[in-house]
């Protein structure tokens, strides 16, 4: 009975292998090391991509299995990414004032090498002293553990307080929107320490490796990306084949139900929120450096609710159901705002898709919640197993003597 | 005989409503206890304020050899203390198996950490398919439980509170919507049950009240108002005035 978690779960190791062709596929095209067919902005832009399949997972086990909708998990992603963009834009600074200086005639003090960076990084906010929340920032490591514990740490705090006082379902939706929001709003001050609305940039550039050529640059994130999604998409798998998935889909379905058979619900719904929260965090820090640039437009509460779309198109409580709809959406969305959709004129109008994308993706969403509620990825139960019968309102017992649903209930 | 569960002069207001006024309870080790009254006498309420759904304005709740308050403790700590619940309506997970939904509620250790590292042995697989055979569901157990018909997922829902290895079993009118062969079925799996453990079950059909063959206790306006064998209380005025005579 006991089988591993492949056998059970065949869809795990078709993912992982078409992730792994698409990798290599990538590389053998990009101009880095293949024949040059995808230029490295579209290499980045797929890279970019996985990160959004990766976070659409996280979306997937707080959504999708657990019925937590979360419009809030974007604030992880950008926190994800404003940790790891303190580090590489601290030490490109520094590359380049140390560099500069080296011409001078007597040496720079270590101080005043750290208040030339200051004024490089924080002149733009008219400042020049580096505020409390960049004391890590000389450290890769420091800043990476602050990668997963930062977006942790909140996530663990705002869903204890959340959960614990039992807000559920669009209360608790509302609530993340704010947390999401208020984090957009604090950061687009000038003195909340990360550069306002001008946020971090040049975060593609990687110190000490200027030597390096884009191209290969964004293999490497390509890679990089990859990786984290196949590992992440194996823990999710992991996190939900078991008893653990059990309990899960079980609070989605009747969270009384499972509280009365003794599971602490709220202690459930905090681990699940706050794990998906270091997934987001990870996931961010992997795509802004893609990016080049985070600010806190990044974190807006629109941002979370495309979220929650393209996992409800792509098919929610199934994880490629989360990847494919994240990657659809995303790509079909790269192209259609990047104005490379032809207009369609009407004569009295013209139909120009960079501002008509967004109406179609709201339509496409109803349409898909009213007609297809599996998604995209329901299209794969035809070939499967079909469909459950639905039961509601049929006979109750097996013999001709029992009552109906409707006469039960009085 | 000792005490179970005592419930004593507890009361509840909605709303300016009084749901339960002054009740007292009690039930013992291995008993079983039918609760009848007419819509409204406060049974549901009852049954939320010992699994810790609602909270009391007043009264006491002491559970156990030790005699603990179940007042200060939150529904899945009470649950894990020994009561097993089941609803008016069957719940069960719809969306899983009938296998799966007596694994999540065997007896285990309920910590998220324990249950995420969890690796059924034998020894559980072999639980589910007594119970299983207990219930009668031993052919679905690959079933999805939504699949089910109400009565086996009524069954359903039993056999996962015997998997709880609960103490004390409340039951919520499990007859509703059977025929009378799956009554039959019920009342041996909870008078089998009541052999082991105390079960109250609130059941509104007299007729599955006397097959069960117990104390009944019958409540009104939130209280108590008569106690015994069916006979006893079915031949007291009060009660025929209040709840038969209608």
């Amino acid at each position: 009975m006991s089988k591993s978690l492949f056998a059970r779960n065949p869809s795990v190791l078709i993912f992982l292998a078409c992730l792994a062709l698409f990798t290599l596929g990538v590389t053998a095209l990009s101009e880095a090391l293949g024949t040059g067919l995808i230029s490295t902005s579209f290499v980045k832009t797929l890279g970019k991509t996985l990160c959004l399949c990766l976070i659409a997972i996280a979306m997937d086990l707080v959504w999708g299995y657990t019925g937590i909708l979360s419009l809030g998990h974007f604030a992880f992603f950008g926190l994800g990414g404003y940790m790891i963009g303190m580090w590489l834009m601290y030490e490109r600074t520094r590359d380049i004032i140390v560099t500069s200086m080296a011409n001078n005639d007597i040496p720079p003090t270590p101080q005043e090498v750290t208040d030339a960076i200051g004024n490089q990084i924080f002149g733009v906010v008219g400042s020049s002293d580096f505020p409390v929340i960049w004391a890590f920032s000389h450290s890769l490591t420091l800043q990476l553990v602050l990668v997963v514990a930062v977006p942790g740490l909140l996530a663990l705090v705002f869903g204890w307080l959340a959960f614990r006082s039992r807000v559920t379902g669009v209360y608790l939706s509302i609530l993340t929107q704010a947390m999401t929001l208020a984090l957009a709003l604090f950061l687009f001050q000038n003195d909340s320490g990360l550069r306002g609305n001008n946020g971090l940039s040049g975060l593609q550039n990687l110190p000490g490796l200027d030597a390096v050529p884009q191209a290969t640059v964004s293999l490497w994130f390509l890679w990089a990306s990859a990786l984290a999604l196949g590992l992440g998409y194996l823990f999710a798998a992991w996190v939900v084949s078991g008893k653990f998935g059990s309990v899960l889909r079980g609070i989605r379905d009747d969270e009384a139900r499972v509280r009365f058979l003794g599971y602490s619900v709220e202690t459930y719904k905090l681990f699940i929120f706050t794990v998906t929260a270091i997934i987001a965090g990870i996931a961010g820090a992997l795509y802004y450096p893609q990016a080049g640039i985070i600010n806190p437009a990044e974190i807006a509460p629109i941002a979370s609710i495309y979220l929650a779309v393209w996992v409800a198109i792509g098919g929610r409580g199934r994880l490629y159901g989360a990847v494919i709809g994240a990657a659809f959406v995303s790509l079909v969305s790269t192209w259609f705002t990047g104005g490379q959709v032809p207009s369609i004129p009407l004569g009295f109008y013209t139909i120009d898709w960079v501002d008509w994308w967004l109406v179609l993706l709201g339509l496409s969403f109803v349409l898909v919640t009213l007609f297809a509620p599996r998604g995209i990825g329901g299209l794969f139960d035809y070939w499967t197993n079909g469909r459950p019968p639905n039961r509601h309102g049929q006979d109750l017992g097996p013999g001709a003597g029992a009552l109906q649903e409707k006469e039960a209930d009085a | 005989m000792s005490t179970l569960l005592e419930v004593s002069g507890v009361s509840v207001t909605f709303d300016g409503f009084r749901a339960i006024n002054n009740l007292s309870f009690q039930i013992g080790k291995a008993e079983m206890r039918a609760i009848i009254g007419p819509n409204g006498a406060g049974k549901t309420t009852f049954m939320d304020i010992v699994t810790g759904k609602t909270r009391p304005d007043e009264g006491r709740v002491i559970w156990g050899d030790k005699s603990v308050s179940l007042l200060k403790m939150s529904e899945a700590q009470i649950a894990r203390a020994g009561v097993g619940r089941k609803f008016q309506r069957p719940t069960v997970f719809e969306d899983q198996s009938v296998f799966d939904n007596l694994l999540l509620a065997l007896k285990k250790d309920r910590n998220p950490f324990s249950v995420l590292f969890y690796k059924r042995g034998p020894s559980d697989t072999e639980k589910v398919h007594t119970l299983a055979e207990q219930i009668g569901l031993t052919d679905h157990l690959p079933r999805k439980s939504g699949e089910l018909s109400h009565g086996q997922k009524q069954w359903l829902e039993i056999g996962m509170l015997l998997a709880q290895e609960p103490q004390l079993l409340l039951v919520d009118e499990p007859a509703a919507g059977m025929t009378p062969e799956e009554r039959e079925h019920t009342t041996s799996i909870l008078v089998e049950a009541a052999k082991t453990r105390a079960v109250v079950v609130v059941e509104h059909d007299m007729e599955f009240v006397r097959r069960l063959n117990c104390k009944v206790t019958v409540l009104h306006e939130g209280s108590v108002l008569a106690e015994g064998s069916l006979d006893h209380v079915t031949s007291n005025q009060e009660v025929i005035d209040v709840y038969l005579g209608r």
